[in-house]
């Protein structure tokens, strides 16, 4: 029983590890963003203001599924849901 | 090493129903909620339409950007709006920002921002029940053909699902981020300092002092009054667009 307990945290650590993978998208799309935004702000420096809200408005929106990875990680290190399947 | 991650604790209960939880989530929000109306009705006092005091310039300049926001991304028809998304704007602002004063922020639990999501959801249905019928309520959910119509209901279901993961990811992510390097400063200051034989010197966590305050500025401050600001922002977007 001791080791099965031992496997299934193992398994849920490694799996909060694997599930923060998905950080790599928000970053990519992120990064685009913020780029993007920098030249828009380097061709047009007047609409600095709109540009940086559009900008955190989408980069916001853009970090959903890194969030939902994130949460699914919080979920298995701190919830233990499949303990209670033992 | 102990790090202490814990969801909120339940700090009484109402014996009624067989015991209703009252958690460290509703305390804290009790709390901010005393400090809101506190500041408002500070801000509310004595209000002139001649020679107005710094204050009543201060109260007038906040409402004045809010109603603007709102009036920018929704329209002039929409200015109506407005009281509800700065109570929103606020109640969020502050809840998140209480994290400064050590307080567990209540928007760190699914439940607060689950419930401002379903709000806007049902405020969503509601502005298109409103402003198309029921009937072209029901065959939205069937545009642009038949067979989209299991997507749309998984992309309307999914809007308070996402909205409320997304402000309660990234305040809990602060915060287990922000005890997880508090601890580990903990560690490191005790192997750094572990070598001198005076047991009370080597107790003193020295890099815990400071460190955590810089974290604490894009954790605490940027990234709580940037949620507010989106979860607004998505409210006032997903019912202006409801309206067409």
């Amino acid at each position: 029983m001791e080791m099965t307990r031992a496997i299934v945290l193992a398994a849920e650590a490694i799996g909060a590890g694997l599930a923060m993978i998905a950080g790599i998208g928000p970053g990519i799309g992120q990064g685009f963003a913020a780029g993007k935004a920098a030249e828009a702000v380097g061709r047009q420096p007047e609409a600095k203001g709109d540009v940086t809200t559009t900008m955190l408005l989408g980069c916001a929106v853009a970090e959903s599924t890194g969030i939902y990875a994130l949460v699914i990680a919080l979920l298995l290190l701190f919830m233990h849901p499949f303990l209670g399947a033992l | 090493m102990n790090i202490d991650v814990k969801g909120p604790k339940i700090m009484f209960e109402i014996p009624v129903l067989g015991g209703i939880n009252v958690s460290e989530t509703i305390v804290n929000m009790w709390i901010v909620m005393a400090v809101i109306a506190l500041v408002c009705f500070f801000l509310g006092r004595n209000l002139k339409v001649h020679d107005p005091g710094k204050r009543q310039l201060v109260a007038e300049k906040a409402v004045t950007m809010i109603t603007d926001m709102v009036t920018g991304v929704m329209g002039e028809r929409n200015a109506h709006w407005a009281p509800y998304i700065g109570t929103l704007l606020l109640l969020s602002a502050f809840s998140s920002l209480s994290s400064l004063t050590g307080l567990r922020p209540p928007t760190a639990d699914l439940n607060t921002t689950l419930a401002w999501a379903l709000v806007t959801f049902f405020m969503i249905q509601g502005t298109k029940i409103r402003y198309h019928g029921v009937g072209g309520w029901l065959k939205g959910f069937a545009e642009p053909v038949v067979v989209m119509t299991p997507m749309n209901l998984i992309s309307e279901l999914a809007t308070p699902i996402s909205m409320s993961f997304r402000h309660f990811g990234n305040i809990a992510a602060g915060l287990v981020i922000t005890s997880l390097i508090y601890g580990s400063l903990a560690a490191l200051s005790s192997v750094v300092l572990g070598w001198i034989p005076n047991g009370f010197i080597a107790s003193i966590p020295i890099f815990q002092v400071g460190l955590p305050a810089l974290l604490s500025i894009y954790f605490d401050l940027f990234t709580s009054c940037l949620q507010a600001y989106i979860f607004c922002m998505l409210t006032m977007v997903f019912v202006s667009n409801a309206q067409e």
